[in-house]
């Protein structure tokens, strides 16, 4: 026999576990219910993003489903293992998304995708992320300011690797007043980025292995 | 602040319904305190961390407003509902419980529909949990009264803080940044592009008003503005 106080306690407790059950429960369905939206709208916003830095028209391929792993790397800035998205039209690879990180940046690190034409010429930079300070080193958003637009085209070749530095250095990327930290960093990553392309072009570019949608 | 002890002891409120019109004198009590005489955001300065982060323009001010009304509304109406059922040495544990879900499946439901919104609020739509009205009005509210009157009490106070959220940050946003309804697209989709009003060409912003001193200085100037008004009106109230 349970003593009364004994009862109480218990069912107090139950009723709290019963509250919790059904917290649980509502949950775990407003979890199932959502789940597929979200799982797309998150594909739908890193595909815009990717698509991006890629000439429009580009490709005709799944970007987001065909990329491919890229391991850590300290060329890329990787810490963790990262994606390059491959850009094809009619299964040939003809650009390909990197994502970067920029190490150095004044507050921080800065996320980078950059896009990358089988010839070697930079078809887009974007910042995906970073935490420069606000009005000062933010113009690297495209949002803010076009300046990330200056690496369109741009290669190893042109300019030389010499000249991949701010004009202040003596280089011959533009920057803006204010803040200089911010775009050494990036124009460095990009560079590093462009020379991991050539070493990896093989590989990144390889031909598409037949799969279930090629099948078709 | 003769008024507070009213809105927190609301057993003890006038229930005669002697009101003129539709609605009864207490419906009536439940509505005014909510918007003007008991504001969360001016008067019982509840639920200020939101209040201050998020209020640097209208559109973040205002969604981040309806989603905590939303779980205020619900989160009364459901404790009122059981308040039958709860035993009161654990009817704070059963709140808290009942807010946490709520609020979960707010985001969950946002982080859906309306991502870049959701994006936008970031942390601070989880945060609503922890937000000290929405307690407080289940705790003082809806612990005690009808289903009714607890929805409608949430709901009022739910809209009190939206509309001094969203003064603040049409406020902050004019002089911060020079426009309203900045990002208006995210809450309504493409089509809301267009609804930017600019209100000054070339205007340089002014920083201090889109960071968080700019949110203290904007809500001191609020609650001087109503306090004075309420200082005209014969002294009533806070």
């Amino acid at each position: 026999m349970m003593s009364p106080a004994l009862r109480e306690t218990v069912s107090t407790a139950l009723t709290l576990l019963l509250f919790s059950v059904i917290g649980a429960g509502l949950l775990s369905g407003a979890y199932t219910l959502t789940r597929p939206t979200i799982a797309h709208s998150e594909q739908v916003e890193k595909l815009a993003l990717v698509a991006q830095t890629l000439p429009p028209g580009s490709f005709d391929n799944d970007l987001i489903g065909d990329a491919l792993a890229l391991p850590a790397n300290a060329q890329l800035g990787l810490k963790r293992p990262g994606f390059a998205y491959v850009a094809r039209k009619q299964q040939v690879a003809n650009a390909v998304v990197l994502e970067a990180i920029a190490p150095d940046g004044y507050a921080g690190e800065i996320r980078l995708l950059i896009g990358i034409q089988a010839d070697g010429r930079i078809s887009g930079v974007r910042v995906t992320g970073h935490t420069e300070t606000p009005g000062l080193g933010d113009y690297i958003e495209i949002g803010r300011n076009p300046w990330i637009n200056q690496f369109n085209a741009k290669s190893l070749a042109n300019p030389p690797d010499a000249a991949w530095k701010v004009r202040k250095d003596g280089g011959a990327f533009d920057y803006l007043a204010g803040a200089t930290v911010t775009p050494r960093a990036i124009i460095k990553a990009v560079n590093r980025a462009l020379h991991y392309f050539e070493n990896n072009k093989a590989r990144l570019l390889a031909p598409v292995k037949i799969n279930r949608a090629e099948e078709k | 602040m003769s008024n507070s002890d009213a809105a927190l002891t609301p057993g003890q409120v006038e229930t005669t319904p002697a009101g003129k019109g539709l609605m009864s004198q207490e419906t009536r009590d439940i509505i005014v305190n909510g918007l003007w005489t008991q504001n969360p955001g001016i008067v019982q300065l509840l639920g200020l961390c939101p209040l201050l982060a998020i209020s640097n323009n209208v559109v973040n001010a205002l969604s981040l407003g309806l989603a905590t009304t939303l779980v205020m509304a619900v989160a009364s109406g459901s404790v009122a509902l059981v308040r039958n059922f709860i035993p009161h040495e654990i009817r704070i544990p059963a709140f808290v419980l009942i807010i946490a879900a709520l609020v979960t499946i707010v985001e969950l439901a946002m982080h859906a529909w309306v991502p870049a919104l959701y994006i936008v609020l970031g942390v601070f739509l989880p945060l609503i949990t922890t937000n000290c009205i929405v307690l407080a009005r289940v705790e003082a509210f809806a612990s005690k009264r009808s289903t009714a009157h607890s929805i409608l009490d949430a709901s009022m106070m739910g809209l009190g803080l939206t509309a001094v959220l969203v003064v603040l940050g049409g406020m902050r946003e004019a002089i911060g940044k020079g426009t309203l309804f900045s990002g208006i697209d995210l809450m309504l989709g493409p089509v809301a592009k267009d609804w930017v009003i600019p209100l000054a060409h070339d205007y340089s912003g002014f920083l201090l008003a889109v960071l968080p001193p700019g949110a203290f200085i904007g809500l001191g100037l609020l609650i001087a503005l109503r306090n004075r008004m309420q200082m005209r009106d014969g002294g009533r109230g806070g």
